[in-house]
């Protein structure tokens, strides 16, 4: 198929950027969209043109760096990540506008790549069960109820893509948090720090910028990994529940 | 460092150097007591002395977050670096299948012992015994500390860990948090690591790439890494330097790794004098989704976990190829694995598996599109699966690979039978390292998919996380206090000549690339490269071939850099100039896999030479003349070029294993 492609170019955070306009032919639709954005960089290339710079490493959807708003949607039309949407998903003839995340918390750094860095700091506020290696107990010693330790699991396959913040209008980390938060909460091991674990994550959430969550549901919406609303729900009791300890 | 002057070129390709052994194994001790004994034995660093120690760690994929964490938690300075923009991205976290460890939850005549002696054969005896039984002891460890970090296990209805059974074992010993099991273990290190950050132990780098190691006195005492977002050249010296950063399959062009993976942090030390050991070692992965078209940049794995419940078959006739599979009766398909390896059917090793489907392929009884004048496909067919146990059952286990099957190839899997070909999925090579995991260059160690030890010519499923995490949490936290012990180091500044020298050298090089101005695009030199290795020096290995691929390997290289365009400059984010370092260092390395499969006569493992092969078409191997790791140390020409390598083979001795010839009959 044959598209045009309106990208936004920006050489780096502190100049001007704009929506550029690439016709691309031949395009299968069996390419991935970042497949089609690497025969576009080649196009460029050859042109002597530098080509887009955009984030990819394992094109198979699960570590979280592809990124891009296709069409004004985090990671285009369909529920899936861009290294995972093929070209199936458009039609022949189709206008295309490729632009970056958007939020203030996720600072550009080129073209269409923008600086995520505030996930870890949110990590690093809490985001963790504390335990030094070498003196952990037998494994099997602590039973998990299968109802929990599946629920911990749907909620560990958060992939830090961004995508939920991307697409919320308040650019709000919350969909992201509540996923930890829900992962570590339904575990045994990780009631020790329930309380103050919720608390520092938040502060460290509003800190960078990231907007409140006002239950408008884009960012379940938008979620690659299809976590569920209901851990922004989990993140406020926990919220509460660690208030009313304090 | 080598007596090489005294003896000539060997098939006009490489010298032979001296025999190399490990010599950190404590001697005479039996195998089940060498960890504990060298655990005692390992010097010690007081607490007050670790905070004046540093040490860098490249890479934090599950071996470099897990060693990042623990130092960082012992007290010494840690500083990590990785390529991407985030820690929790590293590569390990595509893995799928699981993780092994010799638990016995299941009473299934599972122990320490048979996990070493499943890894040792698996890799076809050409592992190190002594690393191999320390990681079988580990493994049980790796559980305990995964499941306190709250790494989301499988489990069953009463609770307790859930396992499986992993290609070419018996035993159910495989650990998974459903297909996602590389993720959870590294986010479980990711979180563990970033708790150091917060704990101001551990200082982490992201996107910023190491180009350069150096080495002052011919000790590793730090790096030159680029900041991939400013582009500026940093300095960063530290007491010893640790390699985590992964595997080479990217060599190949499509393979299952991640489209970042490179070998440039092993490949800049093995020119500094790091030893590169069984380079020729290429894993290749039976269950991948074939290629669709000339499009392509990379392979998707769908878990070899699926082998347990999937059946593979191909027509028994090659004009059924066509045809719709649900309308091929059971009497014409050939599962060709069960009526071979009656035994192990579709369990057979990764390395069988995947031979068998490339010959089942090339007798022209492939399905799915043609590429090229090929049908490169076989059915992995879950029907009985489904009447066995269900479609919703098959879903609990195997949902998410079934819908990324889906969405890659448009097709459902749970109507028609999945397509599978084998794809480039793991290097066994990698930097040569003694018991404590060092390489030759003292005070430069390296960890997980970066080093050779373990694995010998090829990996059992399941094996590559657990030898990560074991290197990472247990075993170079202990080793390396041997060197640290003999610290505080004397200090490096950054106008020593060597620190110097390492800058500049990866300065000039930006420049070069930059300054070429060719024709060609760095991927398409990439791409090519990736024909000539798939082609010569993949599933099947030939004299003929291997000679055919040095030859153009030589030329392309040559054409690399008088022909390569870059654009852009070094001062920005630029990730033509990152690929192009990356595939410049590939082009050398490409060939010194191509000289080691060439000297190696023999087949074993992921290594099969078209000239060693039983009657009926078996891997045979020569233990009588190549039972030895082949390290190779980096001999370059006057003009940079890599000029003929030298050979040290360290002999590999089996004490506590019968050698035997492998067979899965
Ligand atoms: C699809 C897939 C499925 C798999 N499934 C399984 C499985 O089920 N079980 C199993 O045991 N194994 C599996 N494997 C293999 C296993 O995942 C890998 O071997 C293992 O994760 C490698 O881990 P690592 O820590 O050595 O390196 P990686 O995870 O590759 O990490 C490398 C790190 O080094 C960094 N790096 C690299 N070069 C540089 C540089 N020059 N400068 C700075 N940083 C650098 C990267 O940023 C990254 O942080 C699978 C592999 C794949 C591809
Ligand atoms: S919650 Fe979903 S959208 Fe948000 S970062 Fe995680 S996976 Fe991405
Ligand atoms: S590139 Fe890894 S999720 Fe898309």
């Amino acid at each position: 198929m044959n598209l045009t492609l309106k990208i936004w170019r920006q050489d780096g955070p502190d100049t001007a950027g704009e929506l550029v306009t690439y016709p691309v032919t031949n395009i299968s639709e069996d390419m991935s969209f970042l497949e089609m954005l690497d025969v576009l960089n080649e196009e460029l290339t050859a042109k002597g043109e530098e080509p887009v710079a955009f984030d990819s490493d394992c094109r198979e959807g699960i570590c979280g760096m592809c990124s891009l708003m296709i069409n004004g949607e985090a990671h285009g039309p369909e529920v899936t990540t861009t290294c995972q949407l093929h070209m199936r998903s458009f039609r022949d003839g189709e206008t295309i506008t490729i632009e970056p995340w958007r939020a203030s918390a996720f600072p550009l750094v080129r073209d269409l790549v923008v600086d995520r860095s505030a996930f870890d700091r949110i990590i690093q506020a809490g985001g963790y069960i504390s335990v030094n290696t070498g003196a952990a107990v037998e494994a099997n010693n602590m039973q998990v109820p299968k109802v929990a330790a599946d629920r911990a699991f749907d909620t560990a396959t958060c992939i830090g893509c961004g995508a939920c913040v991307a697409a919320c209008p308040n650019a709000s980390g919350m969909l992201f948090l509540g996923a930890k938060v829900t992962h570590l909460g339904e575990l045994p091991q990780g009631q020790a720090e329930r309380d103050s674990r919720v608390v520092s994550m938040l502060n460290q959430h509003d800190h960078d910028g990231f907007g409140g969550c006002t239950n408008i549901g884009e960012c379940a919406a938008a979620c690659p990994k299809e976590i569920p609303l209901d851990v922004i729900s989990q993140l406020n009791a926990d919220f509460r529940q660690a208030k009313k300890h304090a | 460092m080598t007596d090489t002057l005294n003896h000539g070129l060997i098939d006009d390709l490489y010298r032979l150097g001296e025999n190399i052994a490990d010599t950190k194994a404590p001697a005479d001790v039996p195998i089940e007591q060498l960890w504990t004994t060298a655990k005692f034995e390992n010097k010690l660093v007081n607490p007050a002395n670790r905070r004046k120690l540093s040490v860098i760690i490249v890479g934090t994929g599950l071996a470099g977050a897990a060693a990042a964490a623990t130092m960082g938690e012992a007290g010494y300075h840690v500083k990590a670096f990785c390529y991407q923009d985030s820690p929790r991205r590293a590569h390990s976290i595509a893995a799928q299948g699981g993780i092994n460890a010799a638990k016995n939850y299941n009473d299934d005549g599972d122990s320490i012992y048979r996990l070493f002696y499943d890894t040792v054969k698996g890799g076809d005896y050409r592992s190190r015994e002594t690393n191999v039984y320390r990681l079988a002891e580990v493994s049980t460890n790796i559980i305990d500390q995964c499941v306190a970090q709250g790494v989301p296990f499988a489990r069953d209805y009463g609770g307790l860990l859930d396992n499986r059974s992993f290609g070419g074992v018996q035993v159910a010993r495989t650990f998974y948090a459903r297909g996602q099991t590389g993720q959870q273990l590294l986010i479980g290190a990711y979180q563990a690591m970033e708790r150091q950050v917060a704990a101001g132990t551990v200082q982490e780098y992201v996107r910023h790439e190491m180009l350069e190691l150096i080495v002052v006195d011919g000790k590793a005492r730090g790096i030159i890494a680029r900041d991939m977002v400013t582009g500026e050249i940093e300095t960063h010296v530290a007491d010893v330097v640790v390699l985590a950063s992964g595997g080479y399959g990217n060599v190949f062009f499509l393979s299952t790794n991640a489209m970042g993976c490179n070998v440039t942090a092993t490949w800049r030390a093995h020119r500094k004098g790091a030893y590169f050991a069984n380079p020729c070692y290429t894993q290749i992965h039976p269950t991948c989704i074939p290629v669709s078209g000339d499009h392509q940049s990379k392979l998707t794995l769908m878990s070899e976990s699926l082998r347990n419940d999937g059946r593979i078959w191909v027509p028994k006739r090659k004009e059924d190829c066509d045809k719709d599979p649900r309308d091929i009766p059971e009497e014409d398909r050939d599962y060709y694995l069960e009526r071979i390896y009656p035994a192990f059917g579709n369990l057979v090793p990764r390395d069988i598996a995947s031979r068998q489907a490339k010959y089942m392929c090339d007798e022209g009884r492939g399905v799915g599109p043609m590429v090229g004048d090929f049908r490169r496909g076989v059915y992995l067919d879950f029907s009985d699966a489904v009447s066995r146990m269900g479609a919703e059952a098959v879903k609990a286990k195997y949902g998410n690979l079934f819908d990324m099957y889906a969405r890659i190839t448009g097709e459902d899997p749970y109507q028609v039978p999945m397509r599978i070909y084998p794809a480039v999925h793991y290097t066994m090579g990698g930097l040569w390292v003694d018991y404590d995991l060092e390489t030759t260059i003292p005070g430069l160690y390296a960890i997980g998919e970066a080093n050779f030890s373990d694995h010998g010519a090829n990996r059992l499923g399941a094996s590559s996380l657990m030898q990560c995490l074991g290197d990472g949490y247990f075993v170079l936290p202990n080793t390396i206090r041997n060197y640290l012990a003999e610290g505080p180091f004397e200090q490096v500044t950054e106008d020593h000549p060597a620190v110097v020298e390492a800058r500049q050298s990866v300065e000039g090089r930006i420049e070069q690339l930059l300054s070429v101005n060719g024709e060609r695009s760095v991927d398409s030199f990439h791409k090519e490269l990736g024909h000539i290795m798939w082609e010569y020096c993949g599933m099947e290995r030939t004299e003929e071939g291997l000679r055919k691929a040095i030859g153009q390997i030589r030329s392309l290289r040559e054409e690399f850099w008088r022909n390569v365009r870059v654009l852009g400059s070094a001062k920005t984010l630029n990730q033509s100039l990152e690929k192009a370092g990356r595939v410049a260092d590939f082009l050398e390395l490409g060939e010194l896999m191509c000289i080691d499969a060439l000297h190696r006569r023999e087949s074993c493992g992921g290594h099969f030479r078209a000239e060693s092969q039983t009657e009926d078409g078996e891997a045979l191997r020569h233990d009588d003349e190549f039972l030895y790791v082949a390290a190779w140390e980096f001999a370059g020409e006057p003009s940079g070029a890599p000029g003929a390598p030298v050979l040290h083979k360290e002999d590999l001795i089996y004490k506590a294993i019968e050698l035997k010839q492998r067979s899965y009959k």
